[in-house]
């Protein structure tokens, strides 16, 4: 890998030296564990197999030349249509050589992911975290309750198809001297508006339009 | 709800069943305590069950999430623009250095040009924020352990700074100042010399807050040799930030990955090898020294030119633009209903706010709307470090390293 210097003060967001040759140096290092690379205004992203994410992360934190030595975070993404529709998504830092990554693996929801809780410390919260959120399940994390949510919480509550206004709502209850559940009830419906008509027009038949163009 | 079963029971009998094996016949039990979550030094709603043996701490088990608010569901509902004002209501001590990470995420995923003279107003309001967070947060460290009198000496700087957030945004807080592109509105007149009388003084101020207690004998007992954390646990830990730098990297994300106008700064980063409560407390009364030369560097070089892009389908055209111009109003219009479409892709940008690595992953489809805008929360990393900086230490230097780390609830639990 040779080092090019970033070119200082075109841009706004954060600039790094970009390192020729990457995806070549992460292919050879991890071989058949490497599902896709993918290369996005100077970041990486590497799509691992699932069941190799620890010795791949392993890899890359022993490797001389790569050195990714902190765990920046983990978190899921959720994409419904996809046949796996949970994506978790690794961040590395290599403070030596200032150099991100990103290491993502794809999961159903069923299938556990590979805790990282060995590897690095820190891996703990934010595996409880994406569990909490997403419902994945990270395989040898030795302590999976829930984080963020309420203490008794039912559900993932960021998987895209967990509403927005949630299930429960709660009060003080005065009679009874304790905070109450109660199922949502609201006042007025969810709202949600079509801001995708295009500026240059739509290209698709506006509701109510149907027979418009019909002889 | 009954199918919640005991939700809302803080306190349950599973929690203290932690037996000591009997040593002499008699059961020994360690004493479990709440930390909180309402407790003065707890900085927030923090719950800490703590397991004691005596007064030494040997387990602590931070419960987290009671200012859990789903901002990141919340944002996926929102456009662009919409979702911006839910980063000062992150870390709200230090609210543009939240929504720095934020539009520096769009600007990288939909390419957007700042001009300079932006990129020099944001530079110095991040370094304003540095100063406004690192007030609150040493004054604070020395009141947990007892100190009474620089909170009241510098909060009365840190007014003054608040003021400059109200005539800069119109708020003392929730700024929602900086916009993809640059900052809303430019600066009012004057207020350049107002920051750099400001400066002149406020050095004055923190020289005499820091030799109220840097010397102090009781401040010393209380922070010195307590909670170290080595460099290698730091790295593994995740720490950023200060926090790291006390430990001895020298790890600046304005120095190692420059955005905005930081690389034409020029200023130091204070390192110390200690790791320790006054180590932490000490680097960051010496960063806003060098936050105080940051921002008379914007100040003197501040450039002439456009505070925000020009280019319409990112920032609206001025209000007298639109009283004349058809194609103005217009774009006003679909500015504030669509809002600005971002090209689908996914961007990982962190900068260095004033706690450390504050990362936005911004994952776009195209749409007004983010698909995903994961917060990546400087203090979640710190705050989990809390039972490995805490075992073995006394009850009463719990406070104090808390207080060192620097936790912002509305940031950890998001």
């Amino acid at each position: 890998m040779s080092v090019v210097s970033p070119e200082l003060g075109v841009n706004s967001w954060p600039v790094m030296a970009r390192h020729e040759g990457l995806p070549e140096r992460l292919l050879a290092l991890l071989g058949d564990a490497v599902v896709e690379i993918a290369e996005r205004t100077d970041e990486t992203a590497v799509v691992v197999l699932r069941d190799r994410l620890v010795e791949v992360v392993a890899a890359l934190r022993d490797a001389p030349d790569l050195r990714f030595n902190q765990l920046i975070d983990i978190c899921a993404a959720d994409y419904p249509d996809r046949a796996e529709r949970f994506e978790v998504v690794v961040h590395l830092l290599s403070m030596a050589k200032n150099l991100r990554l990103r290491v993502k693996v794809a999961t159903d929801g069923q299938a556990p992911v590979p805790s990282l809780t060995a590897l690095y410390p820190n891996a703990g919260w934010y595996e409880r975290e994406t569990w909490d959120c997403y419902g994945v399940m990270f395989a040898g994390n030795p302590d999976m309750r829930r984080i963020l949510t309420d203490y008794g919480f039912e559900g993932h509550p960021f998987r895209k198809d967990f509403p927005l206004t949630g299930h429960v709502e709660l009060r003080w209850s005065e009679e009874a001297k304790r905070v109450a559940y109660e199922p949502v009830r609201l006042a007025q419906d969810f709202r949600s508006f079509d801001f995708l008509s295009p500026w240059e027009g739509t290209d698709y038949v506006l509701p109510g339009d149907e027979k418009a163009g019909q002889p | 709800m009954t199918s919640l079963g005991n939700a809302g029971v803080a306190w349950t009998a599973a929690d203290s069943t932690d037996v000591l094996p009997a040593k002499d016949g008699n059961e020994i039990q360690n004493y479990m305590i709440n930390f909180g979550p309402q407790h003065p030094a707890a900085h927030g709603v923090l719950r800490l069950v703590m397991e004691l043996d005596g007064e030494i701490i040997e387990r602590c088990d931070p419960h987290i999430g009671l200012l859990h608010r789903g901002t990141e569901k919340l944002i996926e509902y929102k456009t662009y623009l919409q979702a911006l004002p839910y980063m000062d209501r992150l870390d709200y001590v230090s609210p543009m250095c939240m929504e720095h990470s934020y539009v520096l995420a769009i600007e990288k995923l939909a390419g957007i040009e700042v001009p300079l003279r932006a990129k020099y107003i944001r530079t110095m309001f991040a370094e304003i924020t540095r100063i406004l967070n690192h007030i609150l947060n040493t004054t604070t460290h020395a009141m947990d352990v007892g100190a009474m009198t620089p909170i009241l000496w510098l909060f009365e700087e840190r007014e003054k700074l608040l003021g400059f957030y109200e005539r800069v945004s119109g708020a003392r807080f929730h700024a929602a100042w900086f916009r993809p592109g640059g900052v809303h509105q430019d600066m009012p007149d004057g207020l350049l010399q107002d920051i750099s009388d400001w400066c002149d003084g406020f050095l004055r101020v923190l020289d005499e807050m820091q030799a109220l207690v840097a010397d102090n004998r009781i401040f010393k007992q209380r922070n010195v040799d307590i909670g170290v954390i080595s460099k290698e646990d730091a790295i593994r830990w995740g720490f950023t930030g200060p926090c790291i730098r006390a430990s001895g990297v020298a790890w600046d994300l304005r120095k190692a990955q420059p955005y905005d106008a930081y690389h034409l700064m020029d200023f130091d980063v204070p390192v110390s090898t200690d790791g320790d409560c006054y180590a932490r407390f000490m680097v960051r009364m010496q960063e806003m020294r060098e936050s105080l030369k940051i921002i008379r560097q914007c100040v003197k070089d501040m450039p002439d030119g456009r505070h925000i892009t020009d280019n319409r389908k990112v920032a609206p055209p001025s209000r007298g633009e639109m009283k004349r111009s058809m194609e103005a109003l217009i774009h006003h219009f679909k500015l504030y209903t669509e809002g600005l479409h971002v090209p689908a892709g996914e961007a990982y940008v962190a900068t260095e706010s004033p706690k450390g690595e504050f990362g936005i992953y911004l994952v776009a489809d195209g749409t007004n709307k983010p698909w995903r805008c994961h917060i990546r929360a400087t203090g979640m990393a710190h705050l989990q470090a809390m039972d490995f900086l805490c075992k073995g230490h006394m009850l009463a230097d719990a406070p104090a390293i808390l207080g060192s780390l620097d936790i912002v609830f509305g940031e950890v639990d998001r």
